[in-house]
């Protein structure tokens, strides 16, 4: 489907607060989900021919709740339910009316699509979906599985909702964080799976990082005074800053002190940097701030080696002390060997040796390989590269890996380009 | 990726009863990977004895009758699933009847075009 991008946007936009309103006044979720698919899909198809109409939101309930209607008709069952949304067919409702309880409908959306009975990657579905606008077929090709698979997996998240007996209503105040945090990390998710894939031949994936942008800025805009909220769309925005200079040709990834910085995108970072810089000011650090600070030290280097890292390190340890796994003593071993040498962050990692949660994993290896070619022994640095390859599921990590060992010939100790 | 090994024609010495058995556990398991919307694709291949193998010898293709190796498992067919986790697909695979009657189940993660910056 080629829609404007105009329209595709607004489109995007409207999703949640149309699903949200229709939801609050009818319930049953995925029956309304359906519905507003189907008008979504619709207006993608009439819009871009016969102009945006004057009050598109409007026109959007307008068509989903006949669809919803007619679906209700079709079932007998349903009657009494049908007569009251016939009694409840809208009037078009002005522009600015329900806005407030617009923004309380996308916030209650989130928390539903991020309820606890889903699996992350059902919750990930379902939030692209339900308050992200796309279609089946955008998630299923975002997460290269076919559009049956996407689909069944969004209908059983709904019945699984429907089955928990979630109600549309904001989680009561014990369970709110909980929650938000898995909203947070859901949208980290989605990122993540659009950052990581978007090199190569999957650029179609990078649309998946706009998403997950426009999502935690929608997020920001619900929940301007939550610190972490603000954290994560810094995160991303300073993550997704240095997008153009992470791959080289090939495909080939480009560790963070070899990029060309004059590929940064210096607009995401001033905003990423502000928003981050002014959330500290007022908020008690989160692990989302706490990662979006270091990724401002990166950013603010002109070159790499006029990195702070004293400043990265403490901020690593900072990261251990709220929120502890070995991804983050593995990041604060590569700040500690370039604050105090290759051998302090060896030894740091000697930590990680006996933890299950590492084992036979690949970034382990690889964290190891450089500290040891950054050390000298080239030996066991390439040793340590080709642990890393062998350990790796990703075809261009493979790639960097591999090229890494290949550069560390015999003879040539110093191995460094 | 779950590539299902086992002896061809172990189904013919199975009792009608087993035989059903199994392609009931079978659909079971399909039915459930699908509905949790975890099933990417699969394929259950025809008889070894089908099989036909290319090779180049002296810079020619030949072609021979029969699998590329002698054994007394055979690939009999794969099942591509998308699980939350390792152990998941580990435990789809357990319950794969063909291992109940002596064959094997290899799980392999399938490569990616994705990566992180090192």
């Amino acid at each position: 489907m080629r829609t404007p991008p105009a329209v595709e946007d607004l489109l995007r936009d409207l999703a949640p607060q149309v699903l949200g309103t229709l939801v609050r006044r009818h319930g049953a979720f995925d029956a309304c989900e359906d519905a507003v698919q189907e008008a979504l899909l619709a207006a993608a198809v009439q819009w871009p021919g016969e102009g945006v109409p004057e009050n598109p939101r409007g026109w959007l309930l307008t068509v989903a709740t006949r669809r919803l209607t007619d679906q209700w008709r079709s079932e007998r069952a349903r009657r009494d339910r049908e007569a009251a949304v016939a009694a409840d067919e809208p009037a078009e409702p002005g522009p600015d009316e329900h806005r407030a309880a617009d923004r309380d409908d996308t916030l209650t959306l989130l928390f539903l699509c991020c309820h606890p009975a889903l699996s992350p990657s059902s919750q990930v579905a379902l939030t692209l979906r339900a308050v992200g606008g796309l279609t089946t077929a955008q998630v299923a090709r975002a997460f290269l599985v076919p559009e049956a698979t996407m689909a069944q997996r969004i209908s059983r998240a709904k019945q699984k909702i429907k089955a928990a007996g979630a109600r549309f209503a904001a989680p009561p105040p014990d369970e709110r964080d909980e929650r938000l945090r898995a909203v947070l990390h859901t949208l980290y998710l989605i990122f993540n799976e659009g950052y990581t894939a978007s090199s190569g031949p999957d650029l179609r994936r990078a649309d998946l990082t706009a998403e997950a942008i426009r999502l935690a800025r929608a997020l920001h805009r619900l929940l301007p005074g939550d610190g972490e909220a603000t954290g994560l769309l810094a995160l991303m925005l300073l993550t997704d800053a240095r997008r153009a200079a992470r791959t080289a040709g090939g495909g080939l990834l480009v560790p963070l002190t070899e990029q060309d910085r004059t590929l940064w995108d210096p607009e995401q970072i001033r905003e990423g940097a502000e928003l981050i810089t002014d959330a500290l000011t007022w908020s008690p650090p989160g692990p989302y701030q706490v990662q979006a600070a270091i990724a401002a030290v990166h950013a603010e280097a002109a070159r790499p080696q006029d990195t702070d890292w004293p400043q990265i390190l403490a901020l690593y340890r900072v990261l251990a002390h709220l929120a502890p796994n070995p991804m983050v003593t593995l990041n604060e071993a590569v700040a500690l060997a370039m604050v105090d040498g290759p051998s302090a962050g060896l030894d740091l990692l000697r930590a990680l040796d006996g933890d299950t949660r590492m084992e036979g994993h690949h970034r382990l290896a690889a964290v190891r390989a450089h500290l040891l070619e950054a050390a000298g022994d080239a030996p066991a640095a390439r040793e340590a590269y080709r642990d890393a390859a062998r350990g790796t599921t990703s075809l261009p990590e493979r790639r960097y890996l591999e090229s890494r060992a290949a550069r560390l010939n015999e003879g040539d100790s110093d191995g460094k380009a | 990726m779950l590539l299902i090994y086992n002896r061809p024609g172990f189904l013919e010495e199975l009792s009608e009863q087993e035989r059903t058995a199994l392609f009931g556990e079978v659909e079971a398991i399909m039915t459930e990977l699908s509905e949790s919307g975890e099933l990417v694709g699969g394929a259950a291949l025809a008889d070894p004895s089908l099989t036909r193998t290319v090779a180049v010898r002296d810079g020619r293709p030949a072609v021979t009758d029969g699998p590329f190796l002698e054994a007394k498992e055979h690939f009999a067919g794969y099942v591509s699933v998308d699980c939350e986790t390792e152990e998941r697909a580990l435990e789809i695979a357990a319950r794969w009847p063909d291992v109940k009657y002596g064959g094997y189940l290899e799980v392999r993660a399938i490569m990616q075009d994705s990566g992180t910056e090192m």
